[in-house]
C-alpha cells in the first residue's frame, strides 16, 4: 500500500466498509436481472452524497481536488465488488478532459458531475485503442457550425450518459467535442456484453454541435486524449487490481474449506504453490499501479509509460487470477450462481477496455526505448 | 581487546537536516571515492577476499569508509557505524547509487550476521565482532547447510558436545560461501538430538581453529564461490554461543528473513538489454529490435523488472511509514530471482553463438561474463531457501493454508 495521509486512509476505510455493506455483488447481478440498466441509480447516489463524483474536481466547481490516488483507492474498492457505476467514466474519464476545457465550460458541466447529476462519458473510437475498421465521427464545419455525422463505440456507460465528451476527424485532425446526449440527430443503442453494463453505439446523423460545444481543437486535443485515456487507463487498472485481490481472496478462502480425498484442499502443495504465485502477482500490481496513479497526481511526464505498465499487468493478472478462479471452484465455479464467472466475464472487458495487455506491452516498450 | 583500526579517527559532524544531510553525503562521496571505480561491478570484491586486497583503490575506499563509519552509518559508533538515523542511512545509500559508488562493506557479515548479533548477542559479542563487520577486516562465511540438510535445514546433523567450558563440533557443511576465504563462521550446530527445531543451537567459530577445513566447490559457472567445511574435533568456547542453548533456529530464522532481504536488493536495476538486442539481432526498418518474438519477451522482462523495483520501494515506503504490514519477503525473492533469472535467459540468447564461451579467444570479455553469469543465475532460486520453499512459506505464513496431512 502506498503511503496515505490520513484523510486517505479514512477514506479508503470508508470505501472498504460501504463496498462491503452497500455495494456487494448482489447490486451487479441486479443488472444481470434485467432490474436496471448500466447501475443502480440509488447506489450511484449514494457515492455522489459522500463526495466521492468529485473528488477530481476543483472546489470552485463543486468538487474537493483530493487527487488520482484518493479516487484509485476507491476504485479499487469497488473492483472488488464489481460494482457497475459510472464513476470512473464520469468522475475520472470525463472530469479530466474537462479540465482542459474552457472556464465558461466547466462551470456548466463540472457542478453537476460533482453532485451527480450528470452522467459524462468518454466516446472514442475504440477507446484509443487501434482496431482496423472501427468506425468514427467526422466532423466538418458548415456555414451555420460543426456538423458531426458518423458511428462510434462502444461507448463505457453510453447508455447512462448524459454528455458525451467525443473525438471526431476534422480535415486537420482530431477534434474533441462536448455532446449532450439529447442532441437531435443522435441515436444510442445498447450492447449486450458479458458483464451486463450499459455500452452504447453512438450514430451520429448530422448533429449540430452548440456554441460552447468544442472542448480542443486540432491543434492539442490529440494531446489532451491521450492523457485523458492515460488517466483513464490507471483508474481502470485501480479497479481490476481490486477484482484481482477479491477473486484470490474469494478462491483463498475455498481452498480453506473445501473437502476432498477427506483432507482441505488447500492442503495440496500444488494448490498451494499456485496460490503463492497469484499473491506475488498481486503485489507487482499493486506496485504499478499505485506509482501510476501517483504519476497523475504529480503531474509525472513518465505518466504514459507507467499507464501502460499498470494496465498491462493489470490485464495479464485479473485474467489469470479469474481463470484459477474458476479452476480452483471447481463445478460450481462454473455455474451462474457462483461469483467466479463474474469475475471472469468483467476481467475480460476490463483487458480489452483502452487497450488490452497486449497493446499496452508493445506501448510501453516503444517508450522504453525496445 | 583488539579493536578495528579506524574506531578513534571520525571527525565529520552530519547535519540533521535532511537537506543539508543530503549536500554532506554527495560532498563527502566526491571527496572519497576514487573515480577509478565507478561503475565497477563491487560483487568482485565481495565475492573474492584476494582481489578485494589487490585493488589500492578498493582498499582505500574501504579504509575511508571504514573511518566514517558509513559502511554501516545507522549503527551506533562503538560498534564501528556512524550513529545516523535510518532515514539518513537510506539518503547514503541513495547518494551512493547516484555518484556511481558503491558500498564496500556489503558482505555476509553486514547483510546477516551484524543485524543478528544486533538482536540477540551479548555486548561483549557485539563489540568483538561488529566493527570489524562494519570495516570489513574479517569476512564471515555461513555454516548452515549440510548434505543431508537443504531446504530441509532443521534435519542438519553437526554435533556441537557440552564440555564444560567448551564445545566438540564435529560435522559437515556444504555451500558455505567463501567458506576457504572467511575468518570467522557462523554456524548451526545440533546441541539436542531429541527434538529437530528445538535442539539447534547457533555458534561463531574461528575459521583457524584446529580442526576446521574448507574445501572449494567447482559449480557449472567454474566459479569457487563455495566450499564444503569439515569440522573434526573443533573446540568452540562457550562465550561464542548466540543466545540460549537450543534456541539456535528462532535465531536462523531471523538470520535468513536478512538474508532474503539482502538477496533482493537491487535486481532488476540492471541496464535495458535493447541497445545490446539492436547490436547482436539487429533492427527493422522501424529501428525495432529484428526479432519480434524476442523484442515481446524482452519487453515482458523488462516491465516486471520495473514493477519489481517499484514493489521493493514500496516494501521500504512501507517498513518506514509503518502503516501497512510490509510485502513478505517470500513473495520478494521469488519475483526477484524469477525477473533476474529470465534476464539472464535473454541476454545470453540475443548473444547467439558469442553467448555460449567458455574462456579465451573469439569471445569478448563482457560475453564471456554474460554466459557465466547466467550459469551463476540458476542459483537465485536455490540459495537462500529456494522458490519452491519460499512458495511453502508464502502459502503457510503468509496465506493461512493448512499444511499438508
Amino acid at each position: 500500500m502506498a503511503v496515505l495521509s490520513e484523510e486517505q486512509i479514512m477514506l479508503r476505510n470508508m470505501g472498504v466498509e460501504w463496498a462491503r455493506d452497500r455495494a456487494s455483488v448482489t447490486v451487479l447481478r441486479q443488472l444481470y436481472d434485467g432490474e436496471s440498466v448500466g447501475q443502480n441509480p440509488d447506489i450511484y447516489a449514494e457515492m455522489a452524497s459522500m463526495g466521492w463524483t468529485g473528488i477530481l474536481i476543483p472546489e470552485s466547481h463543486g468538487g474537493s481536488d483530493f487527487g488520482a490516488l484518493s479516487l484509485g483507492l476507491l476504485l479499487e474498492q469497488l473492483g472488488r465488488t464489481l460494482l457497475p457505476s459510472a464513476l470512473w467514466s464520469s468522475a475520472l474519464v470525463a472530469a479530466t478532459a474537462l479540465k482542459a476545457g474552457t472556464e465558461a465550460q466547466q462551470a456548466r458541466w463540472l457542478p453537476g458531475i460533482a453532485d451527480g447529476s450528470v452522467i459524462a462519458a468518454l466516446a472514442t473510437p475504440h477507446g484509443g485503442f487501434p482496431v482496423p475498421n472501427t468506425p468514427s465521427i467526422t466532423a466538418s464545419i458548415e456555414s451555420d457550425g460543426w456538423r458531426l455525422s458518423g458511428r462510434v463505440g462502444p461507448v463505457p456507460d453510453g447508455m447512462l450518459a448524459h454528455l458525451f465528451i467525443l473525438s471526431a476527424e476534422t480535415e486537420k485532425g482530431t477534434t474533441l467535442f462536448l455532446l449532450p446526449a439529447d442532441s437531435p440527430g443522435l441515436s444510442r443503442r445498447a450492447l449486450a456484453q458479458i458483464d451486463a453494463r450499459a455500452p452504447a453505439i453512438l450514430e451520429l446523423d448530422g448533429v449540430a454541435i452548440e456554441a460552447q460545444g468544442l472542448l480542443a481543437g486540432p491543434e492539442n486535443a490529440a494531446q489532451i486524449l491521450e492523457h485523458v485515456l492515460d488517466c483513464a487507463r490507471v483508474g481502470l487498472a485501480a479497479e481490476m487490481l481490486g477484482s484481482a485481490t477479491q477473486a484470490f481472496e474469494t478462491t483463498l478462502e475455498y481452498l480453506k474449506v473445501r473437502v476432498q480425498f477427506d483432507r482441505l484442499i488447500g492442503s495440496f502443495q500444488a494448490l498451494q504453490h499456485r496460490a503463492a504465485c497469484m499473491f506475488q502477482e498481486l503485489e507487482l500490481l499493486r506496485s504499478a499501479v499505485e506509482s501510476a496513479l501517483a504519476a497523475i497526481d504529480a503531474q509525472d511526464a513518465d505518466l504514459p509509460a507507467k499507464a501502460s505498465a499498470a494496465k498491462a499487468l493489470a490485464g495479464e493478472i485479473l485474467n489469470a487470477i479469474s481463470n484459477e478462479m474458476v479452476q480452483m471452484h471447481g463445478g460450481i465455479g462454473m455455474t451462474h450462481e457462483h461469483d467466479a464467472g463474474l469475475y471472469l466475464k468483467r476481467a475480460r472487458v476490463a483487458d480489452q477496455l483502452l487497450g488490452n495487455a497486449a497493446y499496452h506491452r508493445e506501448r510501453w516498450g516503444r517508450l522504453r526505448g525496445f | 581487546m583488539a579493536h578495528a583500526k579506524t574506531v578513534e579517527q571520525r571527525e565529520q559532524i552530519w547535519s540533521d537536516d535532511p537537506t543539508a544531510f543530503r549536500a554532506q553525503a554527495a560532498e563527502w562521496i566526491a571527496a572519497n571515492f576514487p573515480p577509478q571505480l565507478k561503475g565497477c561491478n563491487p560483487l568482485i570484491f565481495q565475492n573474492d577476499a584476494d582481489a578485494a586486497a589487490a585493488d589500492a583503490d578498493f582498499e582505500l575506499w574501504r579504509e575511508r569508509v571504514a573511518a566514517a563509519g558509513l559502511g554501516m552509518p545507522h549503527w551506533p559508533r562503538r560498534y564501528g557505524g556512524a550513529g545516523l538515523t535510518a532515514e539518513q542511512a537510506d539518503i547514503i545509500r541513495l547518494e551512493l547509487a547516484a555518484a556511481g559508488a558503491f558500498n564496500p562493506m556489503r558482505s555476509n557479515g553486514t547483510m546477516m550476521l551484524g543485524p543478528t548479533l544486533m538482536e540477540y548477542g551479548t555486548e561483549e559479542q557485539k563489540l568483538q565482532h561488529l566493527p570489524f563487520i562494519a570495516s570489513h577486516e574479517r569476512r564471515w562465511c555461513q555454516g548452515f547447510s549440510e548434505p543431508g540438510a537443504g531446504s530441509d535445514l532443521a534435519s542438519l546433523k553437526t554435533r556441537a558436545e557440552d564440555l564444560g567450558d567448551h564445545f566438540l563440533v564435529n560435522g559437515q557443511k556444504i555451500w558455505t560461501s567463501g567458506g576457504d576465504q572467511a575468518d570467522w563462521c557462523f554456524c548451526l550446530v545440533r546441541t539436542d538430538n531429541s527434538r529437530k527445531q528445538g535442539g539447534i543451537s547457533f555458534l561463531l567459530i574461528d575459521m583457524k581453529s584446529p580442526g576446521v577445513e574448507a574445501r572449494p566447490i567447482v559449480l557449472i559457472s567454474g566459479s569457487t564461490h563455495f566450499s564444503e567445511v569439515f569440522l573434526s574435533d573443533v573446540k568452540v568456547p562457550k562465550a561464542n554461543l548466540v543466545g540460549e542453548v537450543n534456541q539456535g533456529w528462532s535465531i536462523a530464522k531471523r538470520l535468513l528473513t536478512f538474508e532474503r532481504g539482502g538477496l533482493t536488493e537491487g535486481r532488476g536495476e540492471a541496464p535495458s538489454l535493447a541497445p545490446l538486442a539492436r547490436e547482436y539481432v539487429g533492427a527493422d526498418a522501424e529501428g525495432r529490435i529484428a526479432d519480434p518474438d524476442l523484442r515481446g519477451r524482452l519487453i515482458r522482462n523488462a516491465l516486471r523488472s520495473e514493477a519489481y523495483n517499484l514493489t521493493l520501494k514500496r516494501h521500504a515506503a512501507d517498513a518506514a511509514a509503518q502503516q501497512a504490514g510490509p510485502i513478505p519477503i517470500s513473495a520478494i525473492k521469488n519475483l526477484g530471482s524469477g525477473v533476474a533469472q529470465e534476464r539472464s535467459e535473454l541476454l545470453i540468447e540475443l548473444l547467439g553463438w558469442r553467448g555460449l564461451g567458455w574462456e579465451g579467444e573469439g569471445y569478448a570479455f563482457a560475453e564471456l561474463e554474460a554466459t557465466r553469469a547466467w550459469l551463476h543465475s540458476k542459483a537465485f532460486s536455490i540459495y537462500g531457501g529456494s522458490y519452491e520453499v519460499q512458495n511453502n512459506i508464502t502459502s503457510k505464513r503468509v496465506l493461512g493454508l493448512p499444511d499438508q496431512g
